[in-house]
């Protein structure tokens, strides 16, 4: 069958679907977005978390055709997703992204610049589905508890990290948007 | 070049350089960005043009006869390029193995596991792959197990490898036996006359898995000269190269791996998985072939952390003082032997854990079983004899009526005490001091959950977001432990690691390039490479370049090594090339200055420095258009096997310490276990880079925390097939599973090692289980004596 759908903004068309591929599959392997991750494919990792129509959702677990005719937002959207989210799609550079430009940061939402600063990184395949879960709590709770952020990526398994540094990096983010939004 | 680990090698930290991002910074991940962005490529994620889908048909028994394996109909079905079993393999090499090279890359007459790789199949689709698979009819006579040591080692029980010949079968006391080591010290059975109290327990230890999120996969592509291209998720890729090579009949040249974005290891991607199985399949069918696991084959495509029942006797003078130590742990290696026999070196060394024992019998041997293979995971044979002497030590101090931390210390081992195998501990072990540190520290507020208006935050409590209690039921505990764990490979193992360093100018700034076959996994170590060439060669600008087979071996990651190992092999290339480079100005400038004969000048801010901190010359100027590089070959001092029969011999090049408090909270009713602190101490040596130092601290903790409360491989005890293949019935910690976890840091420098520093990824896997355990039963009162803990073994039910 054929599937079409909107990823990151843009239409994406795949053909000769096979129906009970995943959403998954069809992002990695038809569309070539590699970024939401494959780890248990059961529902129970949270790695391939992506958005759909505003609500994060395994993406294993969601069939390619159910996709149909929906927005998609993944991990490599993120970054735009934030832009837009800011009120800074209009064309040309704000006075804000003047001010806050920096050589070294290659167009990465807060929360992914505070994954990356506060170590909450090792092997990263994770990391994926978890920004996608922590963009999803920081818009609805811009000052998310101890207990909110561990609550919002309860569903996301890290084997890496022990969880300290990324509880750090969502905190982070939540700080330098408020700090952000702020100076408006 | 060759060069050894002496201790004059050992750095004077204060030469490090004022370079920006050297050694000591939390300088960040060099690949962090790409991994944020979703665009760093993991092994599941390769693709190529004209690539097709490789599928793994495994044993659904634990142990049969294969009477015929009819492949015809899978053959038949449309899209499917090839299938492959034993009859198909290239050469008289059938047969792999990190030691011993027992496990057949196809089963070739019978199956030993559950899950044994018996065929494979090729296809344009993933899904085609599988349903193809699913047509291959294979026949099996069903066998007779061995699950445990009585099974194993009963009169006529059946053997798992019948005709052993490896090294080890003519030393062991039976053929189930895959390796067994004791270690004898001073006279136990004396020193148990003196004993004032005599403490015994018996111990199990459930089969962990690393469950690393990456799973196992990679992309083979044929080549045009007959070889083939592996680009691969690994702990070690020469090790791979060394198993792979000789399955497929092609020299190892024409084997070329890359690493390919690794989504952790955790010692799971020590043994083989789909590597010899892609290779085959492209070999076969012409075209690339990617294997991607799914999490249900991945707990059937690595092996696991043994399990083992130990068995142990202290004895201790009123005083406090321990008199002797015996114990037995008996481990399970599973079907194949992959790491066992360096396990049981492990287990058997590190019995008794790091306490000052004179008099001591230790005996440790690993079982050829049907059970899952089991092998490396982080700890390595140190995590369950240190869960079981952790609790020996409670309840000794119990029965002596002292503290556990004052029995603790008191015991304790420091610099200079001998190991039971006689090996003398030459550099710091503030074994002492590091439960000090856990135990100075506030504790975490009571009844934690409560909001203050009469209401509970279930999340803070046992049970969580089930909403099971507000506060009911609830008790609190706290216990503590210490564990010791070698660094590096051990037992006399060639230890050593390849590493090409080249320093040049573009577009008139110096730049370093490093080049090792380091895998790395997510610990970091391309971080800390970078770091090292900083401040060995005093350039901001350093790349780390992708690992492959181009260069010699890295050696493994695994043994907490890589950054002792192969940051060694880098900073001595640095110093090579540092050498270089001063030769190079002296020819140029010498003439002028008479500094540049000086001894100690030094390379920092991309200048050559006196001692004393002078300019001699921009490191652009003396490099011009002419790189300086240098490849060297390290490798720490040599170790010494364990003698077979008394276990004596220095075995080990380092040890490294943790020690955990933990507090826990338990719903008395329910048997629910909330851990609400878990806070760790370690003596790191010095910590290159601090902030991926406590990210491995606290993933550590928590992987202990894991096989604590929740992680175990359920493994049928009539069928040897396993219960709980998946996430959903193998649980792992999730954020809300894991509490805080506070660090403390000691730097105290072996001089031996580079930069004085120690391997600090396995040390806090040790003592955060048997603390854990300590805090539940002092939450209970109940005995406890095996691991995991679940509800049942809390109500009694």
């Amino acid at each position: 069958m054929r599937v079409s759908f909107t990823v990151n903004g843009r239409r994406q068309e795949a053909d000769n679907v096979w129906e009970g591929e995943s959403l998954l599959f069809a992002l990695r392997e038809r569309m070539g977005l590699p970024g939401s991750k494959n780890a248990c494919e059961q529902g129970e990792c949270g790695s391939c978390t992506v958005l759909m129509d505003g609500v994060p959702v395994c993406s294993c677990l969601v069939a390619a055709g159910q996709a149909e005719g929906r927005d998609i937002v993944t991990v490599e959207g993120l970054a735009d997703r934030a832009a837009r989210r800011s009120g800074r799609d209009a064309p040309g550079t704000s006075l804000q992204d003047a001010r806050g430009w920096r050589p070294d940061d290659p167009g990465l939402s807060p929360v992914q610049r505070a994954f990356v600063d506060a170590g909450a990184v090792q092997c990263g395949f994770c990391t994926p589905g978890l920004l996608v879960a922590a963009d999803d709590l920081l818009e609805r709770e811009p000052r998310p508890s101890d207990a909110d952020i561990r609550e919002a990526l309860s569903g996301n398994l890290c084997r890496c990290t022990g969880y300290e540094k990324i509880l750090d990096a969502v905190r982070l983010a939540a700080a330098r948007t408020r700090e952000r939004e702020g100076e408006r | 070049m060759t060069a050894t680990g002496a201790p004059a090698d050992a750095i004077r930290t204060s030469l490090a350089s004022r370079t920006a991002g050297g050694i000591g910074e939390s300088t960040l991940r060099p690949d962090g960005v790409l991994k944020v962005t979703g665009e760093f490529a993991y092994s599941s994620d390769l693709w190529h043009e004209d690539m097709i889908w490789g599928h793994t048909l495994r044993s659904p028994l634990a142990h049969a006869a294969i009477r015929s394996i009819d492949i015809s109909r899978a053959l038949a079905v449309p899209g499917v390029h090839a299938v492959l079993t034993h009859e198909d393999l290239p050469t008289a090499v059938t047969t792999y193995g990190l030691e011993i090279q027992d496990t057949p890359v196809l089963a070739t007459r019978k199956v030993r596991h559950h899950g044994e790789p018996v065929a494979l199949v090729a296809a344009d689709h993933p899904e085609t792959a599988r349903r193809a698979a699913e047509r291959i009819r294979v026949d099996y006579e069903e066998l007779p197990v061995v699950t445990g040591e009585e099974s194993a080692l009963a009169p006529g029980a059946p053997l798992v490898h019948e005709d052993r010949t490896d090294h080890r079968s003519g030393r062991v006391p039976h053929p189930n036996i895959v390796h067994r080591q004791p270690v004898l010290k001073g006279d136990a059975a004396a020193a148990a006359r003196r004993a004032e109290v005599i403490v015994r327990g018996e111990y199990t230890f459930g089969m962990q898995d690393q469950a690393f999120l990456g799973p196992e996969s990679g992309l083979a592509i044929p080549a045009e000269d007959g070889g083939v291209d592996l680009h691969v998720a690994t702990q070690w890729l020469h090790s791979d190269l060394g198993q792979i090579a000789p399955v497929l009949g092609l020299p190892e040249n024409k084997v070329r791996m890359t690493l390919a974005g690794v989504g952790g290891a955790f010692g799971g991607r020590e043994d083989l998985s789909m590597q010899i199985h892609a290779c085959l399949l492209a070999l076969r069918t012409g075209r690339p072939v990617k294997m991607v696991y799914n999490r249900f084959e991945s707990f059937f495509g690595h092996v696991h952390r043994h399990p083992a029942k130990l068995t142990y006797e202290h004895g201790a003078t009123r005083d406090g003082r321990l008199t002797h130590v015996r114990c037995r742990i008996v481990l399970d290696g599973g079907a194949y032997a992959s790491s066992s026999p360096a396990v049981v070196g492990n287990a058997a060394s590190l019995a008794v854990g790091p306490y000052a024992v004179d008099d001591v019998d230790i005996e440790a041997l690993a079982l050829y079983t049907n059970n899952p293979p089991c092998g490396a995971m982080r700890g390595f044979g140190a995590v369950q004899a240190c869960f079981a002497y952790e609790a020996q030590m409670d309840k000794v101090a119990a029965r002596l009526g002292l503290d556990p931390v004052e029995f603790r210390r008191i015991n304790a081992m420091e610099q200079g005490t001998l190991m039971p195998t006689g090996q003398r501990v030459d550099s710091p072990a503030p074994v002492a001091e590091l439960l000090r540190l856990v135990k100075a520290r506030p504790l975490p507020p009571e009844r934690g959950w409560e909001n203050g208006d009469g209401t509970a935050d279930v999340r803070a409590l046992p049970g969580g977001l089930s909403n099971t209690t507000h506060g009911e039921g609830v008790v609190r505990g706290v216990g503590y432990a210490v564990g010791i764990k070698n660094v590096g490979f051990s037992e006399g193992f060639d230890d050593y690691s390849t590493a090409r360093v080249r320093l040049q100018t573009a577009g008139g700034v110096p730049v370093a390039t490093v080049y090792t076959a380091m895998a790395e996994v997510g610990q970091g170590g391309v971080t800390v490479h970078a770091q090292i060439v900083r401040t060995e060669l005093g350039v901001e600008r350093v790349t780390v370049q992708p690992a492959d087979t181009g260069i010699g071996s890295a050696g493994g990651t695994s043994a907490s090594r890589q950054t002792y190992v192969t940051g060694g092999a880098i900073r001595h290339a640095c110093e090579t090339v540092r050498a270089q480079v001063l030769e190079r100005g002296r020819g140029l400038f010498g003439r002028d200055r008479p500094e540049w004969a000086e001894a100690g000048l030094r390379l920092a801010d991309g200048r050559v420095l006196t001692e004393r901190g002078e300019t001699l010359a921009e490191l652009a100027e003396v490099l011009g258009d002419e790189p300086a590089e240098a490849e060297v070959e390290w490798r720490h001092r040599p170790t010494e096997p364990l003698d077979r029969l008394t276990g004596r011999g220095n075995g080990h090049v380092q040890y490294s310490f943790a020690a955990h408090r933990a507090v826990v909270e338990v719903d008395t009713e329910l048997g629910l276990v909330k851990v609400v602190e878990l806070a760790c101490a370690q003596d790191v040596g010095k910590a290159l880079n601090p902030l991926s130092v406590i990210g491995q601290i606290q993933g550590g903790t928590t992987q202990g925390l894991g096989i604590a409360v929740m992680e175990e491989i359920l493994v049928d005890p009539v069928t040897a097939r396993v219960r709980n293949p998946s996430f959903t019935d193998y649980l792992i910690p999730t954020i809300l599973d894991t509490p805080t976890i506070p660090v403390d840091m000691l730097e105290l420098a072996d001089d031996h090692a580079p930069y004085g520093l120690r391997g600090v990824g396995e040390a806090p896997t040790l003592s955060s289980t048997p603390a854990v355990l300590a805090a539940i039963r002092a939450a209970t009162g109940l005995e406890l004596n095996r691991t995991p803990v679940r509800p049942e073994h809390l109500t009694g039910t």
